[in-house]
Protein backbone atom coordinates (compact mmCIF):
# COMPACT_ATOMS: atom_id res chain seq x y z
CA UNK A 1 0.00 0.00 0.00
CA UNK A 2 1.36 3.54 -0.80
CA UNK A 3 -0.24 7.03 -0.91
CA UNK A 4 1.81 8.26 -3.95
CA UNK A 5 2.24 6.09 -7.57
CA UNK A 6 4.39 3.57 -6.61
CA UNK A 7 5.95 1.39 -3.93
CA UNK A 8 9.14 1.44 -4.94
CA UNK A 9 11.94 2.88 -7.50
CA UNK A 10 12.29 -0.60 -9.83
CA UNK A 11 11.46 -0.19 -13.37
CA UNK A 12 11.13 3.27 -15.56
CA UNK A 13 11.39 6.22 -12.97
CA UNK A 14 10.71 8.21 -15.54
CA UNK A 15 7.19 6.83 -16.05
CA UNK A 16 6.75 7.62 -12.56
CA UNK A 17 5.42 11.36 -12.66
CA UNK A 18 4.57 13.20 -9.82
CA UNK A 19 6.01 11.79 -6.96
CA UNK A 20 3.91 13.95 -4.01
CA UNK A 21 1.46 11.62 -2.37
CA UNK A 22 -2.42 11.57 -3.44
CA UNK A 23 -1.90 12.47 -6.76
CA UNK A 24 -5.10 13.36 -8.40
CA UNK A 25 -6.25 15.71 -5.59
CA UNK A 26 -4.73 18.74 -7.04
CA UNK A 27 -8.14 20.41 -7.92
CA UNK A 28 -9.24 20.66 -4.15
CA UNK A 29 -5.65 21.40 -3.05
CA UNK A 30 -6.55 24.36 -4.83
CA UNK A 31 -9.12 25.32 -4.07
CA UNK A 32 -8.26 24.87 -0.07
CA UNK A 33 -5.17 26.74 -0.93
CA UNK A 34 -7.35 29.61 -2.16
CA UNK A 35 -9.60 29.99 0.39
CA UNK A 36 -6.61 30.08 3.01
CA UNK A 37 -5.33 32.31 1.67
CA UNK A 38 -8.69 34.84 1.21
CA UNK A 39 -9.57 33.64 4.83
CA UNK A 40 -6.19 35.21 5.56
CA UNK A 41 -7.04 38.10 4.76
CA UNK A 42 -9.93 38.56 6.34
CA UNK A 43 -8.92 37.59 9.56
CA UNK A 44 -5.40 39.62 9.47
CA UNK A 45 -7.87 42.88 8.18
CA UNK A 46 -10.27 41.64 11.21
CA UNK A 47 -7.76 41.41 13.75
CA UNK A 48 -5.80 44.81 12.50
CA UNK A 49 -8.73 47.10 12.94
CA UNK A 50 -9.74 45.83 16.61
CA UNK A 51 -6.04 46.44 17.22
CA UNK A 52 -6.58 49.78 16.44
CA UNK A 53 -9.56 50.44 18.16
CA UNK A 54 -8.23 49.47 21.22
CA UNK A 55 -5.29 51.20 21.05
CA UNK A 56 -6.79 54.45 20.12
CA UNK A 57 -8.92 54.33 23.11
CA UNK A 58 -6.48 53.35 25.44
CA UNK A 59 -3.64 55.59 24.04
CA UNK A 60 -5.37 57.87 22.00
CA UNK A 61 -5.97 60.64 24.45
CA UNK A 62 -4.85 64.21 23.84
CA UNK A 63 -2.88 64.37 27.25
CA UNK A 64 -1.36 60.84 26.13
CA UNK A 65 -0.27 61.92 22.47
CA UNK A 66 1.62 64.74 24.00
CA UNK A 67 3.11 62.50 26.72
CA UNK A 68 4.26 60.04 24.00
CA UNK A 69 5.31 62.30 21.59
CA UNK A 70 7.22 64.50 23.38
CA UNK A 71 9.46 61.20 24.82
CA UNK A 72 10.23 60.06 21.46
CA UNK A 73 13.92 59.52 21.08
CA UNK A 74 15.36 57.56 18.51
CA UNK A 75 17.50 55.22 21.32
CA UNK A 76 15.01 54.78 24.37
CA UNK A 77 11.79 55.45 24.16
CA UNK B 1 17.27 11.83 -18.65
CA UNK B 2 18.95 8.96 -19.98
CA UNK B 3 22.47 9.81 -20.94
CA UNK B 4 24.99 11.73 -18.60
CA UNK B 5 25.15 14.97 -21.17
CA UNK B 6 21.60 15.55 -21.35
CA UNK B 7 21.46 15.10 -17.35
CA UNK B 8 24.46 17.62 -16.79
CA UNK B 9 22.35 19.66 -18.81
CA UNK B 10 19.23 19.77 -17.17
CA UNK B 11 20.62 19.80 -13.69
CA UNK B 12 22.94 22.30 -14.11
CA UNK B 13 19.91 24.53 -15.00
CA UNK B 14 18.24 23.57 -12.11
CA UNK B 15 21.22 24.10 -10.07
CA UNK B 16 21.84 27.12 -11.67
CA UNK B 17 18.41 28.88 -10.58
CA UNK B 18 18.55 27.87 -7.35
CA UNK B 19 21.88 29.42 -6.65
CA UNK B 20 20.15 32.74 -7.78
CA UNK B 21 17.47 32.29 -5.74
CA UNK B 22 19.41 32.41 -2.79
CA UNK B 23 21.55 35.31 -3.78
CA UNK B 24 18.11 37.19 -4.67
CA UNK B 25 16.81 36.32 -0.61
CA UNK B 26 19.63 39.04 0.63
CA UNK B 27 17.51 41.06 -1.47
CA UNK B 28 14.61 40.91 0.74
CA UNK B 29 17.01 41.03 3.40
CA UNK B 30 18.25 43.79 2.37
CA UNK B 31 14.79 45.53 1.70
CA UNK B 32 13.88 44.83 5.40
CA UNK B 33 17.10 46.61 6.77
CA UNK B 34 16.93 48.97 4.68
CA UNK B 35 13.52 50.11 5.84
CA UNK B 36 13.47 49.66 9.37
CA UNK B 37 16.30 51.69 9.48
CA UNK B 38 14.31 54.34 7.76
CA UNK B 39 11.32 54.26 9.99
CA UNK B 40 11.51 56.40 13.37
CA UNK B 41 11.99 53.83 16.05
CA UNK B 42 8.15 54.00 17.32
CA UNK B 43 6.99 52.20 14.07
CA UNK B 44 10.03 49.71 13.76
CA UNK B 45 8.24 46.81 14.30
CA UNK B 46 5.41 47.22 11.83
CA UNK B 47 7.44 48.38 9.18
CA UNK B 48 9.26 44.89 9.38
CA UNK B 49 6.03 42.77 10.15
CA UNK B 50 4.75 44.50 6.98
CA UNK B 51 8.02 44.27 4.46
CA UNK B 52 7.93 40.57 5.45
CA UNK B 53 4.54 38.97 5.61
CA UNK B 54 5.42 40.25 1.78
CA UNK B 55 6.59 36.70 1.51
CA UNK B 56 4.08 34.38 2.06
CA UNK B 57 1.21 36.78 0.44
CA UNK B 58 3.25 36.81 -2.71
CA UNK B 59 4.16 33.42 -2.52
CA UNK B 60 1.35 31.67 -2.76
CA UNK B 61 -0.37 34.04 -4.87
CA UNK B 62 2.27 33.91 -7.64
CA UNK B 63 1.78 29.99 -7.08
CA UNK B 64 -1.78 30.25 -7.31
CA UNK B 65 -1.90 32.27 -10.79
CA UNK B 66 1.42 34.80 -11.19
CA UNK B 67 3.10 31.65 -12.86
CA UNK B 68 0.49 30.74 -15.33
CA UNK B 69 -0.38 34.71 -16.53
CA UNK B 70 3.41 34.58 -17.78
CA UNK B 71 2.96 31.90 -20.12
CA UNK B 72 -0.84 32.28 -20.73
CA UNK B 73 -0.60 36.15 -21.46
CA UNK B 74 2.23 37.13 -24.10
CA UNK B 75 -0.68 37.89 -26.82
CA UNK B 76 -2.44 40.23 -24.60
CA UNK B 77 -4.45 38.36 -24.59
CA UNK B 78 -6.59 39.84 -27.23
CA UNK B 79 -3.40 41.95 -28.91
CA UNK B 80 -1.85 39.72 -30.93
CA UNK B 81 -3.84 36.10 -30.14
CA UNK B 82 -5.65 34.48 -27.47
CA UNK B 83 -4.48 33.19 -24.55
CA UNK B 84 -1.25 30.53 -24.87
CA UNK B 85 -1.80 27.00 -23.35
CA UNK B 86 0.69 26.66 -20.00
CA UNK B 87 -0.41 23.18 -18.39
CA UNK B 88 2.56 23.18 -16.88
CA UNK B 89 1.85 26.39 -14.64
CA UNK B 90 -1.59 26.28 -13.76
CA UNK B 91 -2.42 25.82 -10.04
CA UNK B 92 -3.67 22.09 -10.20
CA UNK B 93 -0.67 20.90 -12.18
CA UNK B 94 1.11 18.31 -11.42
CA UNK B 95 4.52 20.20 -12.92
CA UNK B 96 4.06 22.29 -10.28
CA UNK B 97 5.65 19.51 -7.28
CA UNK B 98 8.20 17.33 -7.01
CA UNK B 99 7.93 15.66 -10.62
CA UNK B 100 10.26 12.70 -12.27
CA UNK B 101 9.59 13.61 -15.68
CA UNK B 102 6.67 11.56 -17.67
CA UNK B 103 3.82 13.99 -19.30
CA UNK B 104 3.25 16.38 -21.35
CA UNK B 105 5.18 19.20 -19.95
CA UNK B 106 7.97 19.70 -22.52
CA UNK B 107 10.91 19.52 -20.14
CA UNK B 108 9.54 21.90 -17.10
CA UNK B 109 8.77 19.67 -15.15
CA UNK B 110 12.07 19.71 -14.22
CA UNK B 111 13.15 23.65 -14.40
CA UNK B 112 9.60 24.19 -12.61
CA UNK B 113 9.84 24.92 -9.69
CA UNK B 114 13.69 27.05 -9.54
CA UNK B 115 12.36 28.79 -12.16
CA UNK B 116 9.00 30.29 -10.90
CA UNK B 117 11.19 30.88 -7.65
CA UNK B 118 13.53 33.17 -9.46
CA UNK B 119 10.34 34.73 -11.19
CA UNK B 120 9.20 34.95 -7.45
CA UNK B 121 12.41 36.55 -6.11
CA UNK B 122 11.00 39.20 -8.66
CA UNK B 123 7.87 39.46 -7.31
CA UNK B 124 8.85 40.08 -4.04
CA UNK B 125 11.23 42.90 -5.04
CA UNK B 126 8.39 44.74 -6.90
CA UNK B 127 6.11 45.07 -3.87
CA UNK B 128 9.31 45.72 -1.57
CA UNK B 129 9.83 48.77 -3.92
CA UNK B 130 6.16 50.05 -2.90
CA UNK B 131 6.60 49.09 0.75
CA UNK B 132 9.67 51.46 0.80
CA UNK B 133 7.54 54.57 -0.08
CA UNK B 134 4.52 53.95 2.44
CA UNK B 135 6.01 53.00 5.36
CA UNK B 136 5.02 54.54 9.07
CA UNK B 137 1.12 55.01 7.83
CA UNK B 138 -0.29 52.31 5.82
CA UNK B 139 -2.64 49.54 7.00
CA UNK B 140 -0.89 46.22 6.82
CA UNK B 141 -4.13 44.97 5.46
CA UNK B 142 -4.50 47.15 2.60
CA UNK B 143 -0.98 47.20 1.84
CA UNK B 144 -1.05 43.22 1.60
CA UNK B 145 -3.96 44.21 -1.33
CA UNK B 146 -1.53 46.24 -3.04
CA UNK B 147 1.63 43.99 -2.63
CA UNK B 148 -0.67 40.66 -4.13
CA UNK B 149 -1.49 42.96 -6.94
CA UNK B 150 1.57 44.48 -7.78
CA UNK B 151 3.70 41.39 -6.73
CA UNK B 152 1.52 38.57 -8.30
CA UNK B 153 -0.62 40.38 -11.20
CA UNK B 154 0.82 43.57 -12.62
CA UNK B 155 4.21 43.01 -12.72
CA UNK B 156 3.67 39.33 -14.52
CA UNK B 157 1.69 40.65 -17.14
CA UNK B 158 4.32 43.18 -17.97
CA UNK B 159 6.71 40.42 -17.94
CA UNK B 160 4.50 38.50 -20.45
CA UNK B 161 3.95 41.60 -22.80
CA UNK B 162 7.74 42.65 -22.42
CA UNK B 163 9.80 40.41 -21.06
CA UNK B 164 9.12 37.27 -22.67
CA UNK B 165 10.61 35.73 -26.25
CA UNK B 166 7.12 35.66 -27.64
CA UNK B 167 5.63 38.84 -25.31
CA UNK B 168 3.53 40.93 -28.01
CA UNK B 169 5.61 43.79 -27.06
CA UNK B 170 8.59 42.15 -27.92
CA UNK B 171 7.00 41.33 -31.62
CA UNK B 172 5.18 44.42 -32.37
CA UNK B 173 7.04 47.35 -30.65
CA UNK B 174 10.88 45.71 -30.34
CA UNK B 175 10.26 46.53 -27.30
CA UNK B 176 13.76 45.71 -24.91
CA UNK B 177 14.79 45.76 -21.50
CA UNK B 178 16.99 42.40 -20.64
CA UNK B 179 17.62 43.37 -17.15
CA UNK B 180 14.46 44.99 -15.99
CA UNK B 181 14.30 48.68 -16.05
CA UNK B 182 11.04 48.82 -16.60
CA UNK B 183 9.71 45.22 -16.22
CA UNK B 184 10.36 45.57 -12.21
CA UNK B 185 11.79 48.94 -11.54
CA UNK B 186 9.73 51.03 -13.41
CA UNK B 187 6.32 49.55 -12.81
CA UNK B 188 7.00 49.13 -9.41
CA UNK B 189 7.64 53.00 -8.36
CA UNK B 190 4.91 54.20 -10.70
CA UNK B 191 2.46 52.06 -8.84
CA UNK B 192 4.01 53.03 -5.58
CA UNK B 193 3.48 56.82 -6.91
CA UNK B 194 -0.07 56.05 -7.60
CA UNK B 195 -0.24 54.44 -4.13
CA UNK B 196 1.48 57.45 -2.30
CA UNK B 197 -0.71 60.14 -3.79
CA UNK B 198 -4.13 58.51 -2.14
CA UNK B 199 -1.98 57.56 1.16
CA UNK B 200 -1.14 61.10 1.79
CA UNK B 201 2.16 62.56 3.55
CA UNK B 202 3.12 61.29 7.25
CA UNK B 203 1.95 64.11 9.48
CA UNK B 204 4.69 66.74 10.38
CA UNK B 205 6.07 66.08 7.00
CA UNK B 206 4.94 69.41 5.21
CA UNK B 207 4.92 72.56 7.14
CA UNK B 208 1.91 74.74 7.07
CA UNK B 209 3.50 76.61 3.72
CA UNK B 210 3.92 73.13 1.83
CA UNK B 211 8.02 73.27 2.90
CA UNK B 212 9.27 69.65 3.31
CA UNK B 213 10.87 68.84 5.99
CA UNK B 214 13.26 65.45 6.77
CA UNK B 215 12.56 62.23 8.13
CA UNK B 216 15.78 61.17 8.17
CA UNK B 217 16.82 57.36 8.89
CA UNK B 218 16.85 56.61 12.73
CA UNK B 219 19.53 53.83 11.86
CA UNK B 220 22.25 55.16 8.64
CA UNK B 221 24.49 51.68 9.58
CA UNK B 222 20.92 49.58 9.19
CA UNK B 223 19.64 51.69 6.08
CA UNK B 224 23.08 51.19 4.10
CA UNK B 225 23.96 47.83 5.13
CA UNK B 226 20.71 47.07 3.70
CA UNK B 227 21.74 48.54 0.76
CA UNK B 228 24.31 46.49 0.26
CA UNK B 229 22.69 43.36 0.89
CA UNK B 230 20.38 44.65 -2.33
CA UNK B 231 23.33 45.51 -4.40
CA UNK B 232 24.56 41.55 -3.06
CA UNK B 233 20.97 40.07 -3.94
CA UNK B 234 21.29 42.10 -7.43
CA UNK B 235 23.77 39.91 -8.95
CA UNK B 236 21.37 36.89 -8.66
CA UNK B 237 18.64 39.23 -10.04
CA UNK B 238 21.03 39.89 -13.54
CA UNK B 239 21.94 36.19 -13.69
CA UNK B 240 18.23 34.74 -12.82
CA UNK B 241 17.41 37.25 -16.04
CA UNK B 242 19.33 35.02 -18.25
CA UNK B 243 18.89 31.82 -19.62
CA UNK B 244 22.75 29.54 -18.94
CA UNK B 245 22.90 27.92 -22.02
CA UNK B 246 21.34 27.93 -25.58
CA UNK B 247 21.66 27.26 -29.33
CA UNK B 248 21.64 30.73 -30.25
CA UNK B 249 22.99 30.07 -34.00
CA UNK B 250 20.32 31.71 -36.17
CA UNK B 251 19.72 29.12 -39.37
CA UNK B 252 22.68 26.04 -39.98
CA UNK B 253 25.07 25.50 -37.09
CA UNK B 254 24.93 25.37 -33.46
CA UNK B 255 26.56 27.48 -31.21
CA UNK B 256 25.66 27.51 -27.44
CA UNK B 257 26.17 30.99 -25.16
CA UNK B 258 24.39 32.58 -22.14
CA UNK B 259 20.93 34.56 -23.77
CA UNK B 260 18.80 37.03 -22.06
CA UNK B 261 15.15 36.19 -21.56
CA UNK B 262 14.50 37.12 -25.11
CA UNK B 263 16.98 34.11 -26.00
CA UNK B 264 19.26 36.51 -27.93
CA UNK B 265 22.64 36.09 -27.34
CA UNK B 266 24.70 37.47 -24.18
CA UNK B 267 27.72 36.78 -21.82
CA UNK B 268 28.22 36.72 -17.85
CA UNK B 269 31.10 38.49 -18.28
CA UNK B 270 29.52 41.15 -20.20
CA UNK B 271 26.82 41.71 -17.85
CA UNK B 272 29.26 41.29 -14.94
CA UNK B 273 31.46 44.51 -16.68
CA UNK B 274 28.30 46.66 -16.93
CA UNK B 275 26.69 45.57 -13.76
CA UNK B 276 29.49 46.81 -11.55
CA UNK B 277 30.32 49.98 -14.08
CA UNK B 278 26.65 51.31 -13.99
CA UNK B 279 26.98 50.61 -10.19
CA UNK B 280 29.90 52.60 -10.03
CA UNK B 281 28.65 55.42 -12.26
CA UNK B 282 25.30 55.37 -10.26
CA UNK B 283 27.44 55.81 -6.74
CA UNK B 284 30.08 58.70 -8.15
CA UNK B 285 27.20 60.89 -9.49
CA UNK B 286 25.04 60.34 -6.54
CA UNK B 287 27.96 61.11 -4.44
CA UNK B 288 28.36 64.33 -6.38
CA UNK B 289 24.47 65.85 -6.57
CA UNK B 290 23.81 64.57 -3.14
CA UNK B 291 27.05 65.93 -1.32
CA UNK B 292 28.58 63.11 0.06
CA UNK B 293 24.79 62.67 1.43
CA UNK B 294 25.21 58.12 2.35
CA UNK B 295 21.63 57.86 1.80
CA UNK B 296 21.36 59.10 -1.27
CA UNK B 297 24.69 57.99 -2.56
CA UNK B 298 23.51 54.23 -1.48
CA UNK B 299 20.25 54.57 -3.70
CA UNK B 300 22.14 56.42 -6.26
CA UNK B 301 24.28 53.41 -6.52
CA UNK B 302 21.08 51.25 -7.30
CA UNK B 303 19.62 53.86 -9.55
CA UNK B 304 22.34 53.89 -11.69
CA UNK B 305 22.07 49.83 -12.69
CA UNK B 306 18.62 50.35 -12.90
CA UNK B 307 19.01 52.74 -15.46
CA UNK B 308 21.47 50.92 -17.64
CA UNK B 309 19.68 47.61 -16.74
CA UNK B 310 17.46 47.38 -19.62
CA UNK B 311 20.60 47.22 -22.39
CA UNK B 312 22.95 46.03 -19.83
CA UNK B 313 23.12 42.41 -22.36
CA UNK B 314 24.66 44.61 -25.12
CA UNK B 315 26.38 47.95 -23.82
CA UNK B 316 30.04 48.85 -23.25
CA UNK B 317 30.55 49.41 -19.88
CA UNK B 318 31.93 52.86 -19.99
CA UNK B 319 28.47 53.26 -21.37
CA UNK B 320 26.78 51.48 -19.00
CA UNK B 321 29.00 53.74 -16.47
CA UNK B 322 28.14 56.71 -18.43
CA UNK B 323 24.24 56.10 -18.73
CA UNK B 324 24.16 55.55 -15.16
CA UNK B 325 26.25 58.71 -13.90
CA UNK B 326 23.95 60.64 -16.19
CA UNK B 327 20.77 59.81 -15.24
CA UNK B 328 21.67 59.95 -11.30
CA UNK B 329 21.35 63.52 -11.24
CA UNK B 330 17.78 64.06 -13.16
CA UNK B 331 15.92 61.23 -10.75
CA UNK B 332 17.95 63.12 -7.73
CA UNK B 333 16.52 66.50 -8.86
CA UNK B 334 12.96 64.94 -9.48
CA UNK B 335 12.40 63.47 -6.50
CA UNK B 336 13.19 66.39 -4.59
CA UNK B 337 10.57 69.00 -7.09
CA UNK B 338 7.79 66.22 -7.26
CA UNK B 339 7.81 66.10 -3.36
CA UNK B 340 7.87 69.96 -3.03
CA UNK B 341 5.51 70.81 -6.33
CA UNK B 342 3.11 67.45 -5.54
CA UNK B 343 3.69 67.45 -1.60
CA UNK B 344 4.14 63.57 -1.83
CA UNK B 345 6.29 61.75 1.06
CA UNK B 346 8.26 59.33 -0.54
CA UNK B 347 10.21 57.89 2.85
CA UNK B 348 12.51 55.94 0.81
CA UNK B 349 13.05 57.54 -2.71
CA UNK B 350 11.80 54.58 -4.19
CA UNK B 351 9.58 56.46 -6.87
CA UNK B 352 12.89 58.23 -8.32
CA UNK B 353 15.57 55.34 -7.59
CA UNK B 354 13.10 52.86 -9.07
CA UNK B 355 10.36 54.13 -11.16
CA UNK B 356 12.16 57.40 -12.70
CA UNK B 357 15.75 55.76 -13.50
CA UNK B 358 13.58 52.51 -14.91
CA UNK B 359 11.61 54.33 -16.72
CA UNK B 360 14.98 56.44 -18.16
CA UNK B 361 16.52 53.03 -18.51
CA UNK B 362 13.99 52.17 -21.31
CA UNK B 363 14.53 54.89 -22.71
CA UNK B 364 18.30 55.43 -23.28
CA UNK B 365 18.00 51.39 -24.23
CA UNK B 366 15.96 52.16 -27.31
CA UNK B 367 18.19 55.04 -28.48
CA UNK B 368 21.21 52.73 -27.96
CA UNK B 369 20.40 49.44 -29.13
CA UNK B 370 19.02 51.54 -32.28
CA UNK B 371 18.36 48.40 -34.96
CA UNK B 372 19.41 45.18 -33.08
CA UNK B 373 17.28 42.44 -33.07
CA UNK B 374 15.01 42.12 -30.67
CA UNK B 375 14.66 38.47 -30.90
CA UNK B 376 16.25 35.34 -32.38
CA UNK B 377 12.79 35.37 -34.33
CA UNK B 378 14.13 37.74 -37.72
CA UNK B 379 10.01 38.68 -37.87
CA UNK B 380 10.13 40.42 -34.98
CA UNK B 381 10.08 44.37 -34.99
CA UNK B 382 13.56 45.69 -34.38
CA UNK B 383 14.85 47.07 -31.33
CA UNK B 384 14.14 51.15 -31.59
CA UNK B 385 13.91 54.20 -29.91
CA UNK B 386 9.36 54.85 -30.15
CA UNK B 387 8.95 50.95 -29.26
CA UNK B 388 10.78 51.47 -26.36
CA UNK B 389 9.33 55.00 -25.61
CA UNK B 390 5.62 53.37 -25.63
CA UNK B 391 6.91 50.44 -23.97
CA UNK B 392 7.81 52.55 -20.76
CA UNK B 393 4.23 54.38 -20.83
CA UNK B 394 2.71 50.99 -20.98
CA UNK B 395 4.94 49.70 -18.03
CA UNK B 396 4.88 52.80 -15.64
CA UNK B 397 1.90 54.23 -16.91
CA UNK B 398 -0.67 50.94 -17.96
CA UNK B 399 0.25 48.87 -15.59
CA UNK B 400 2.56 50.66 -12.82
CA UNK B 401 0.62 54.22 -11.92
CA UNK B 402 -3.01 53.76 -13.07
CA UNK B 403 -3.51 50.28 -11.04
CA UNK B 404 -1.66 51.62 -8.15
CA UNK B 405 -3.53 54.46 -8.06
CA UNK B 406 -7.15 53.32 -8.88
CA UNK B 407 -6.58 49.96 -5.93
CA UNK B 408 -4.98 52.66 -3.39
CA UNK B 409 -8.42 54.97 -4.11
CA UNK B 410 -10.53 51.74 -3.43
CA UNK B 411 -8.97 50.72 -0.55
CA UNK B 412 -8.78 54.20 1.05
CA UNK B 413 -12.99 54.57 -0.01
CA UNK B 414 -13.03 51.22 1.92
CA UNK B 415 -11.09 52.52 5.56
CA UNK B 416 -8.38 50.28 4.31
CA UNK B 417 -5.07 52.15 3.62
CA UNK B 418 -4.50 54.35 6.11
CA UNK B 419 -3.94 54.35 10.41
CA UNK B 420 -5.82 56.05 12.34
CA UNK B 421 -3.88 59.52 12.91
CA UNK B 422 -3.83 58.31 17.02
CA UNK B 423 -1.74 55.36 15.85
CA UNK B 424 0.35 57.31 13.43
CA UNK B 425 1.00 59.91 16.40
CA UNK B 426 1.69 57.25 19.10
CA UNK B 427 3.46 54.97 16.93
CA UNK B 428 2.30 52.04 14.97
CA UNK B 429 4.33 49.34 17.78
CA UNK B 430 2.20 51.38 20.62
CA UNK B 431 0.83 47.80 21.80
CA UNK B 432 4.01 46.17 21.79
CA UNK B 433 6.16 48.76 23.23
CA UNK B 434 3.31 49.35 25.98
CA UNK B 435 3.02 45.22 26.58
CA UNK B 436 6.65 44.98 26.46
CA UNK B 437 6.87 47.40 29.24
CA UNK B 438 4.04 45.97 31.16
CA UNK B 439 6.03 42.59 30.62
CA UNK B 440 9.41 43.98 31.73
CA UNK B 441 7.50 45.62 35.25
CA UNK B 442 6.38 42.13 35.91
CA UNK B 443 9.54 40.55 36.29
CA UNK B 444 10.93 43.51 38.17
CA UNK B 445 8.54 43.26 40.86
CA UNK B 446 8.77 39.31 40.60
CA UNK B 447 12.80 40.19 41.65
CA UNK B 448 12.31 42.59 44.21
CA UNK B 449 9.30 40.15 45.75
CA UNK B 450 12.34 37.49 45.72
CA UNK B 451 14.94 39.90 47.34
CA UNK B 452 12.29 40.87 49.47
CA UNK B 453 11.96 37.38 50.54
CA UNK B 454 15.32 36.57 51.47
CA UNK B 455 16.27 35.96 54.95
Amino acid sequence: MSTGNFENWAGEIAEIGAIYPFVGTEGLLAIAGVVFWLWWHFKQAKIEEQQFKDQVERYGSKENMMKLVSREDPEDP
Amino acid sequence: MDNELTALGIIFTEFYYWITVVIMFLIHVGFCMYEVGASRHKNHMHTLMKNTMIIPLVTITFFFFGWWIYFAFPNGPGFIGGLVEAPHATIYSEAMAPHMGAGDFNGWERINGVFWAAFLLFSWTAASIVSGAVIERIKTSGFMVLAVAIGSFFWIIDAAWGWHPDGWMVQVLGYHDAYASGVIHGIAGFFALGVLINLGPRIGKFAADGTPRNINPRNPWLVTIGLFLIYTGFWGFYVACNIPMWDVQAGDGVFYSATNIYLGPTTLSGITFNFLMSLSGGLMAGYIVSKGDPFWTYSSGLAGIIAASAGNDLYHPIQAMLIAAITVPVIYKMHYWVERRFKIDDAVGAVAVHGYAGFFGMIWAGFMLWGYPSSPNTEYAAINPLGNFIGALIMCGVLGFIPGWVIAKILKSAGMLRVPPEIEITGLDIGLHEADKADEQGIINAELEYVRSRT
